[in-house]
């Protein structure tokens, strides 16, 4: 019998435009990038020259800090533009896709055999670590540190999310294999929902598997860790996504390095929400041309999930840890008169001075304004009620805002990431941008600890 | 339409002549349309609720005890006068709103006045905090009061009690709490008494002109003064006796706490732990006695929850979000203690027979205490977590 986690606190947010269970295969006609800034925490050092031919799976730039940490291209093809931005900055390496795409081959013979050194050292050649995520700082791992375990969280319960389950379909032993490698390194926690207890994706032996059952954010691998093993001062756990799993599998399977991903192409301003399987780094025009509704409104590209995804434009690129990219109404151009008193029932809110509660199952169709002026912390216990951490997180919070760091370590600040605090975000009724706050309180503390 | 005129006045507030008006011109923007800034980074979207919106509904809740207690003003002058068979309902009811509105206007214009001024100068959009605060200060106290009275105890409760500590969110005691503990201690006679409770003057020749020397005591003040109450059980429920406007009525309260926890404004674990606390407390006088205080010890539990400002206090006071506990489980030390100290300073203090806005203050005062042991004991479980590792 697994063992299992009642979450009781969050929030299961419906929205207009969920993916559909059908997949398309876009063909690849622009550049495709791999931008550092998608990598928190890493300084890059650029490996490649404008012009250079790279294969999939060669090194386009490392990590200034270890060096041994490689970020390698998703695609064959031939390197377009380093372009940089203020003071140099590199923003992204685009290479140009060739029509056939070539890979560059890994010895992974006998892997079953593999020491933690010889996996983690694969890890790292074929750049695959890169898609490591550490806690604390919720940065990019140092492959010289020992994690006390590794995470994997098999779900999400975002908003339009990509679901997993579909998303592994015809990929299950990838993905098992994926984790076995894991499991090589460090003791290895899967976290699955209860849908998924019968599924492909198990058995695994190699893998402690805990099953978590509540609304969003139960799926966050931050949540879990809470609940299993939770993070103290001092210790490092390492997270990855489970689309990542599969890109460790396949590797192990071809010795080829195959970052294609299934993503979701979901939103109310989709025309035909459903799912498309592209390379890391795929210029978003490509995924979503054709794809919008008409619209004389303005809309807005998400990298992502409406709540931890980032607003792009269809020039940017998909981001190395997005799963979804989705198109909502942006809202900038919709007026809106007393909102503080009129029904408005056409809305969404946690709070019952709406009429929200009268249609739990509605989808709803949200625009991205913020609704409200930002202000002090007036409600009390608000973010309570949705972050299911054994954490007060609105104390953390003005302990961040008030660069106490001594009191940020009390309070668990190396428990948590930015996406932890999105339900919370979303509910502010202060409209406190919580994710912000908490990337740069990580950052801060982590020069600080450095 | 709404949106060409501020379009049309932006400039001038932005860049114009009117610069220095410009927080009060987005105060009035912000009012009539949604702001429609989008999200730029975190999350896309937001839940619609907004400070706004909040402020709002708890001055919608308010207004079953505001109109009763304009009624009400109306009900004592007239029964004060011996008329009451011979003034209509309506005339009554407009009496009282004759003499309660000028309060009102007074106390918005002053405290906004105040939070416009701050809000330019710290180059902030204007907090809506005060629309609440606002609105409870002219209810808090006795119809007597003189306006000056009122515009000097707003203007110290938002400068000194608000906005010294940063504004909405920050303060550490309910500023319209304040505002009546300014006003009792600086103004004792006209904030107690049975001098204060019946509006004696005539407005616009409505209602009726009693005497100067005319005193009408609240139950509690009957109580404190050894007598026994005259209020039967029925005027306390729907609030036809003497007391401060809003407190009187237990059924428009009970409306407004319906409301404040329908919409989850107010957290009901403070409004039924300061009713629990005081009605405990209340039995316990009531089995006991005292000898100070005999009379108001051995008033029924019951009645001691609906008398004087207990109610109000419990709904709309002890539950501000901001000077209450911030921890959940704080919330229930936090109310019961406000239950338990108002009914004993009533018993325990022959000065004055009101306990409760003493009692809120105090724990407003403790609040953050009781918040620092739950959350220290948060911090000492993870510092124990990482020794044992």
């Amino acid at each position: 019998m697994k063992q299992s986690y009642k979450i009781r606190k969050g929030l299961d947010l419906c929205l207009e435009g969920e993916a559909t269970h059908v997949l398309d295969i876009p063909p690849m006609r622009s550049e495709v990038a791999l931008k550092p800034s998608d990598f928190c925490g890493v300084v890059p050092r650029v490996l490649v020259k404008e012009g250079d031919s790279v294969l999939a799976g060669t090194p386009l730039f490392s990590d200034k800090a270890t060096g041994a940490v490689k970020f390698v291209s998703p695609v064959s093809g031939v390197v377009r533009q380093v372009r940089r931005g203020e003071r140099r900055r590199v923003l992204g390496i685009h290479v140009q896709p060739d029509a056939r795409q070539t890979f560059k081959e890994f010895s992974v013979e006998g892997w079953e055999r593999f020491s933690a050194e010889e996996m983690k050292q694969l890890l790292l050649d074929s750049g695959l670590f890169a898609l490591l995520r550490q806690r604390p700082y919720d940065v990019v791992p140092n492959p010289a540190d020992k994690p006390k375990a590794i995470f994997v969280s098999a779900f999400s319960k975002m908003p339009l999310s990509a679901d997993f389950n579909y998303v592994v379909e015809g990929q299950e032993e990838d993905f098992k294999n994926g984790l076995r490698a894991l499991a090589c390194i460090a003791k290895l926690y899967l976290g699955i929902s209860p849908e998924q207890v019968n599924t492909a994706i198990l058995p695994v032996k190699e893998a402690d598997v805990r099953i978590f059952d509540g609304p969003n954010p139960s799926g966050n691998v931050g949540v879990q860790i809470n609940h299993i093993d939770p993070v103290n001062k001092g210790e490092t756990v390492w997270t990855m996504a489970p689309e990542d799993v599969i890109f460790i599998g396949r590797l192990l399977r071809t010795g080829r390095v195959n970052m294609t991903r299934r993503i979701a192409l979901a939103g109310a301003e989709v025309k035909e929400p459903r799912y498309m399987e592209v390379p890391l780094g795929s210029k978003l025009s490509d995924i979503v041309n054709g794809q919008l509704c008409e619209a004389t409104h303005l809309q807005r590209i998400i990298n992502g999930n409406p709540l931890v995804g980032r607003q792009s434009t269809q020039e940017d690129f998909l981001d190395a840890h997005a799963t979804e990219v989705c198109v909502i109404p942006d809202g900038g151009d919709v007026d809106e008169a007393f909102g503080w008193i009129m029904p408005r029932f056409n809305q969404f809110s946690t709070s019952r001075s709406y009429f929200s509660w009268l249609q739990p199952k509605r989808a709803y169709n949200l625009d991205c304004r913020i609704k409200g002026g930002e202000r002090h912390m007036i409600m009390s216990a608000e973010y309570e009620r949705v972050f299911p951490m054994d954490i007060y997180p609105s104390y953390l919070i003005k302990a961040i805002i008030t660069g106490d760091i001594d009191r940020q370590e009390a309070l668990g600040i190396y428990e948590v990431a930015p996406e932890d605090f999105a339900v919370a975000e979303f509910i502010c009724s202060s409209k406190l941008e919580l994710q912000r706050i908490v990337r740069e309180g990580l950052d801060t503390l982590r020069k600080e600890n450095a | 339409m709404l949106k060409k005129i501020f379009d049309t006045l932006r400039p001038t507030f932005t860049e114009g002549k009117l610069s220095a008006f410009r927080s009060v011109f987005d105060g009035f923007e912000t009012f009539a349309l949604v702001p429609n800034t989008t999200s730029k980074s975190g999350v896309s979207i937001h839940d619609s609720i907004d400070s706004k919106r909040i402020m709002s509904m708890v001055v919608i809740a308010l207004m079953p005890a505001l109109l009763v207690g304009m009624y009400n003003i109306g009900y004592q002058n007239a029964l004060a006068a011996g008329a009451l068979a011979t003034t209509s309902c309506w005339s009554m009811f407009l009496f009282g709103l004759a003499v309660m509105l000028p309060k009102i206007i007074v106390s918005y214009l002053v405290g906004l006045g105040i939070e416009f001024v701050v809000a330019q100068w710290k180059h902030e959009e204007i907090q809506e905090g005060y629309l609440v605060t606002g609105m409870l200060i002219p209810m808090i106290v006795p119809v007597g009061t003189p306006l000056w009275m009122l515009a000097v105890a707003v203007a110290f409760s938002v400068i000194f009690a608000k906005e010294i500590f940063g504004g909405t969110g920050m303060n550490i005691f309910n500023p319209a709490l304040i505002a009546r503990a300014f006003l009792f201690f600086a103004y004792p006679t006209t904030m107690s008494g049975d001098a204060v409770w019946v509006a004696k003057d005539q407005f616009l020749g409505l209602g009726h002109q009693l005497p100067d020397t005319f005193t009408c005591a609240t139950p509690l003040g009957e109580a404190g003064a050894g007598m026994e109450i005259t209020t039967d059980m029925a005027s306390m429920f729907t609030g036809l006796m003497p007391g401060s406007i809003g407190e009187t009525s237990v059924i428009a309260i009970a409306v407004g706490a319906f409301i404040l926890l329908w919409a989850g404004i107010a957290s009901w674990r403070t409004m039924v732990s300061v009713f629990v606390g005081g009605a405990l407390m209340a039995m316990l006088f009531n089995s006991t006695g005292c000898a100070s205080n005999p009379a108001v010890a051995q008033i029924p539990w019951f009645e001691h929850l609906m008398l004087g400002g207990f109610c109000f206090g419990a709904v709309f006071m002890a539950t501000d979000p901001v000077t209450s506990c911030r921890t959940e489980k704080g919330k229930y030390i936090y109310g019961f203690l406000i239950g338990v100290l108002a009914i004993a300073i009533r018993v325990l203090n022959p000065g004055y027979p009101e306990g409760m806005m003493l009692a809120i203050l105090f724990m407003n005062m403790f609040a953050p205490l009781i918040d620092y042991f739950y959350v220290s004991n948060n911090i000492n479980r993870r510092a124990k977590r990482a020794k044992q590792q």
